[in-house]
């Protein structure tokens, strides 16, 4: 593992008055694979939403290869084709088959030339097993299908660093397997990632790194061994207690 | 055979003036159906704005045009304007107005229901795979919010055609004001003739607007979801 890609410093978003991110600081080195934790409301999708100006910010810093981006309105998109960002609604484009969905950004947003795009979308749709689906619309796909198509799209753009934002969460039971296979194929390969996530098991399995969120900070961080197995703050223990007497 | 109402329509140069009525019908439909359209769009874009100024003004407008008849509309432009204010529009020119007002209302309507009916999901979509914000509008949320759009505005533009036969009250020589000249001429000679010149008028409409019909139910079919 390398330099750091991304970096945040005393990161703070309010909606309103409410504080949702406090002072958030922590950064991420090429090839780390970062699983953000915490209960529901902590401000852990909003950070991911903050660090690709979905949302904006009130204060702190951005930086991505050691450039900073936060308050770069002009160049928005040229950022944002760096950054990866899978939702957990998926959000395929409804009037476009799947192989135009992957293609659409790198032809149109990149410039690069179609059949190079298409060849290599192609490839990725075949190794998360939708090579048959390249023409099929969303309409026609399952959730998880769906899932891993709107993944493929995102990676499609070369990203220096995928967001997954609890990209299983709205998953029927059963598929949630097939997209966290699909992730976990891509941490192994090297890539940098920081993901939201509810499902334990995958994190303990995927992750470098954990950073456990509570109430807009930034309350633990260590690798998966030392956080599950011996968290430090009561408040992980709490967390963590709530899932284990889920299983 | 003499008695044959029909034949009216091919005495002297009536058939042609049908024909010029029916073009003058179809050209104060066109030209309205094509600004109530761009209108429209403008306008259901401005109907998205969150400003409350813009907001109520737009209701307002929407709910006069939709509660006035559309009659007692082209009575106000037509008369109305002149008594009140000196303004001398043509008939044509006054059914114009009235119609691009009426249309764009509703055009707008429904362009404010098709945008408004995209997910925000699909703009924070686009965004995070790093297109433009006209990229976005261009590739993504255009072609859906048009995909929804065009069977109801096809509906509006049948509507539009057929009110145009009111214009005939405000003295718009047109199809149904020449027809109806033709049936009073005929009166003596012909007493048949109403029906069938009615009749051919029908017809005319029909061919107008049923293929409109047909392309929009065929465009609802095909781009079902």
């Amino acid at each position: 593992m390398g330099n750091p890609v991304l970096g945040i410093k005393n990161l703070k978003k309010k909606f309103g008055d409410h504080e949702v991110l406090k002072d958030i600081s922590f950064s991420v080195k090429k090839g780390e694979v970062v699983v953000v934790l915490g209960p529901s409301g902590c401000g852990k999708s909003t950070l991911l939403r903050c660090i690709n100006a979905l949302e904006s910010i009130q204060g702190g810093e951005i930086f991505l290869d050691r450039e900073k981006i936060s308050g770069n309105v002009k160049n928005l998109h040229k950022i944002r084709q760096k950054i990866g960002m899978v939702f957990q609604s998926y959000d395929l484009f409804p009037h476009m088959n799947v192989l135009r969905n992957v293609t659409l950004a790198p032809e149109k947003a990149q410039h690069r030339p179609k059949e190079e795009v298409e060849k290599e979308a192609e490839e990725l749709l075949h190794r998360v097993g939708l090579a048959d689906k390249k023409d099929a619309y969303p309409r026609q796909l399952s959730g998880g299908q769906k899932q891993r198509a709107a993944i493929v799209r995102a990676l499609c753009m070369h990203p220096e660093v995928m967001l997954f934002d609890e990209v299983t969460a709205s998953l029927d039971p059963e598929m949630v397997r097939e997209v966290l296979d699909v992730m976990l194929e891509m941490a192994k390969e090297g890539r940098t990632m920081v993901i939201v996530t509810h499902e334990m098991q995958f994190a303990k399995a995927v992750a470098d790194r954990i950073i456990f969120m509570d109430q807009g900070n930034i309350i633990e961080e260590g690798s998966p061994k030392e956080f599950f197995e011996h968290p430090k703050t009561e408040r992980a223990r709490q967390f963590l207690n709530v899932f284990e007497f889920e299983a | 055979m003499q008695d044959l109402g029909i034949s009216v329509l091919f005495q002297g140069d009536n058939f042609i003036r049908l024909m010029g009525g029916l073009w003058i019908t179809i050209r104060i439909s066109l030209i309205s159906v094509l600004f109530s359209m761009i209108f429209g769009v403008i306008l259901g874009i401005i109907m998205m704005w969150k400003n409350p100024v813009t907001k109520v003004i737009t209701k307002i407008y929407l709910e006069f045009i939709r509660i006035m008849p559309q009659l007692v509309l082209l009575f106000l432009v037509y008369f109305g304007s002149a008594k009140h204010f000196g303004w001398d529009f043509s008939g044509e020119m006054a059914s114009i107005i009235v119609f691009v007002f009426w249309g764009t209302a509703e055009m707008g309507d429904l362009v404010r229901g098709a945008l408004g009916s995209i997910s925000i999901h699909q703009i924070e979509s686009g965004k995070a795979l790093g297109l433009t914000g006209g990229q976005i509008y261009w590739y993504v949320l255009i072609p859906q919010a048009v995909k929804r759009l065009i069977p109801q505005a096809m509906n509006l533009v049948t509507r539009m055609i057929k009110t145009t036969s009111l214009i005939v009250l405000i003295g718009v020589v047109e199809v149904v004001k020449i027809g109806q000249q033709m049936i009073e001429a005929a009166r003596l000679t012909q007493p048949s003739a109403a029906l069938w010149i009615y009749g051919v008028i029908f017809f005319l409409y029909f061919i107008i607007c049923y293929p409109v019909s047909v392309l929009a139910a065929h465009l609802e079919k095909k781009w079902k979801d």
